[in-house]
């Protein structure tokens, strides 16, 4: 049997995937090996944040142990070396979006920055007073907090689609809200709470059809399933490194570019400048435009490697699998009496959010700790997804293609310690 | 199992089920709301001050069982102390599930609070178990807002 499968790219590269095996790949993942409380670790807060690949730590490292220079700036080997890896990096991230020119592609902290960037170079110049900017029920507070500080800034009008109770974004309250006052629709593409996958192409086209603008929060989705934001046609979207199995403090934003080009630039600084006198500065070209200042370099680099990573798998082969496990999960979860499940919309990634009647998630996390097995409890950075299901907080568990069923039977089994504590 | 036992001892589990003085109180003269952002958790507690003595006490809101069940015995044991015995008994219960020896020579006995000790093995709940005191103790001093652990 082959250990691996050769196929041809869009672009004309020869991909090679290996055969999918869980076993393997939890070996790629050194902190999986580790122990919590004396317990093999069940690790089941990926939407919060990825384990990193041996290969990401390896890049990381390599970079400050062999090529650590300052980059766009020296002309001297070491810098040149840094200088590649991290536009290399840039270029892996486009052809992962299928975005059409690397120029198109900006490094930032996270998905936060990438909206906030949004936010103040494209928000605040076509906003005015009574204007208004749509978003659904189910986002993350990075995509709602800024759009209120702009509408509050404009005297616009933040308006909200509501979901139904299984999760599911609404088109038809969509289309009522889309009107000639609409200027920006902001929607997340995977909920962080509920697992929902939004009709992100359903929007799109709805909104082009008003000809208004659509950003896309895509932190939850680019883990589980390939994105092609050319077939998707949006205007911006987003992503954070350290949820695609890459490090911490960078983040992507992607976004059309006649749109960046027409755009101000985000902050003042070195590297996003062509010349400065005390008259005029001219600004570079995008994507420098928007990085002022020495950026994450080993970040960018590092995120690189989780993207190499990710592709020797294939996010096919990583979709199928987790799709797999997540209906194994969201049905041995159900099935304990108790239980409710939040979110159980038609097409779901990674997400079981749930309740146990007479306890309070956090002592199911704790219990649950004990056990060596990590959740999430609390409000999940959506305070209006708690009070759409008139609830303070729920347990959610979240998966990642290096999880097992043995896992999810752990986390089961977990679940009945608990209720056996509270008896 | 042990160390969960620890955190979660019978009296604990008992009052966060059947938490006592879980009620509005009419007679209450004082008023204040606790809240810790973190985990949403949500806290009234009603003062009935009467000579510089409390006089009487109850709570209402929604918490994990460690703050309900800490919310419950802490109604129990201020009941009748005065101001200054209530804010001695604030400290030696922080103290004690935050891991500290007691500092004062004179510190009251702990009675029934003793059950949460075995909070101080479990950082992350240490805010959860002190919500209901430090909203007790800012009502006690006669400040109005709302307290935050954050």
């Amino acid at each position: 049997m082959n250990s691996a499968t050769e196929l041809l790219a869009a672009d004309g590269r020869q991909v090679r995937h290996r055969i999918f095996d869980v076993r393997t790949i939890r070996e790629d993942f050194p902190l999986l090996k580790r122990q919590v409380h004396g317990k093999p670790l069940v690790y089941l807060d990926n939407a919060a944040t990825s384990q990193k690949p041996q290969m990401v730590i390896d890049t990381v490292n390599r970079y400050y142990a062999e090529e650590n220079a300052n980059i766009h700036r020296g002309a001297y080997y070491l810098s040149e070396k840094a200088t590649q890896a991290y536009e290399d990096a840039r270029v892996k991230v486009q052809r992962f979006l299928h975005a059409p020119s690397e120029r198109e592609i900006i490094f930032t902290r996270s998905v936060t920055e990438a909206i906030n960037l949004v936010m103040h170079c494209y928000g605040r110049k076509i906003l005015n007073a009574g204007d208004e900017v749509i978003i659904s029920a189910m986002e993350h507070h990075s995509n709602i907090v800024p759009w209120q500080i702009l509408c509050e800034e404009k005297g616009a009008i933040l308006r909200v689609v509501p979901i139904d109770d299984a999760g599911e974004f609404l088109l038809d309250e969509f289309a009522k809200l889309l009107s000639p006052k609409t200027k920006l629709v902001a929607v997340t593409h995977v909920s962080n709470a509920l697992g929902t996958i939004t009709p992100v192409r359903q929007i799109v086209d709805m909104a082009h059809h008003r000809h208004i603008p659509v950003l896309i929060d895509g932190a939850q989705a680019v883990p589980h399933f390939e994105v092609d934001v050319q077939e998707l046609d949006c205007e911006f979207y987003g992503f954070s490194g350290h949820k695609l199995y890459g490090p911490t403090g960078i983040g992507i934003l992607y976004g059309k570019a006649e749109l960046l080009e027409a755009m101000p630039p985000y902050q003042g600084g070195g590297d996003m400048i062509r010349s400065v006198t005390f008259e005029k500065t001219i600004y570079a070209p995008i994507p420098s435009k928007f990085e002022a200042g020495t950026p994450h370099i080993e970040g960018g680099i590092g995120l690189g490697a989780a993207i190499d990573y990710l592709e020797g798998i294939g996010m096919e082969a990583i979709n199928a699998y987790e799709q797999e496990l997540l209906a194994y999960a969201m049905k041995a979860v159900g099935a304990i009496p108790g239980v409710r499940i939040f979110g159980t919309a038609r097409e779901k990634a990674g997400v079981i959010s749930f309740s146990l009647e007479g306890v309070h998630p956090h002592d199911i996390a704790t219990i649950l700790d004990q056990e060596g097995i990590a959740i999430r409890t609390g409000h999940h950075c959506a305070q209006p997804v708690m009070e759409r299901f008139g609830v303070p907080a729920m347990a959610r568990a979240s998966l990642a293609f290096y999880n097992t069923k043995a896992e999810i039977d752990a986390l089961v089994a977990g679940i009945h310690k608990v209720k056996e504590v509270f008896g | 199992m042990s160390d969960l036992r620890e955190l979660y001892q019978e009296l604990i589990i008992d009052h966060s089920k059947r938490p006592r003085n879980f009620k509005v109180l009419e007679a209450a003269n004082r008023k204040l709301e606790g809240y810790n952002p973190l985990c949403g958790d949500k806290i009234t507690v009603f003062l009935e001050l009467e000579h510089e003595r409390v006089k009487n006490v109850s709570f209402q809101g929604s918490g994990c069982a460690i703050s309900t069940a800490s919310a419950s015995v802490m109604t129990e044991s201020v009941k009748g102390k005065t101001l200054a015995e209530a804010e001695a008994l604030f400290d030696i219960f922080h103290q004690m599930v935050t891991g500290k020896p007691p500092d004062a020579e004179n510190a009251p006995e702990l009675g029934k609070l003793a059950v949460f000790a075995g909070v101080s093995e479990f950082p992350a709940r240490v805010k959860c178990a002190t919500l209901a005191w430090h909203t007790l103790r800012a009502a006690l001093q006669g400040k109005g807002d709302t307290v935050s652990t954050e």
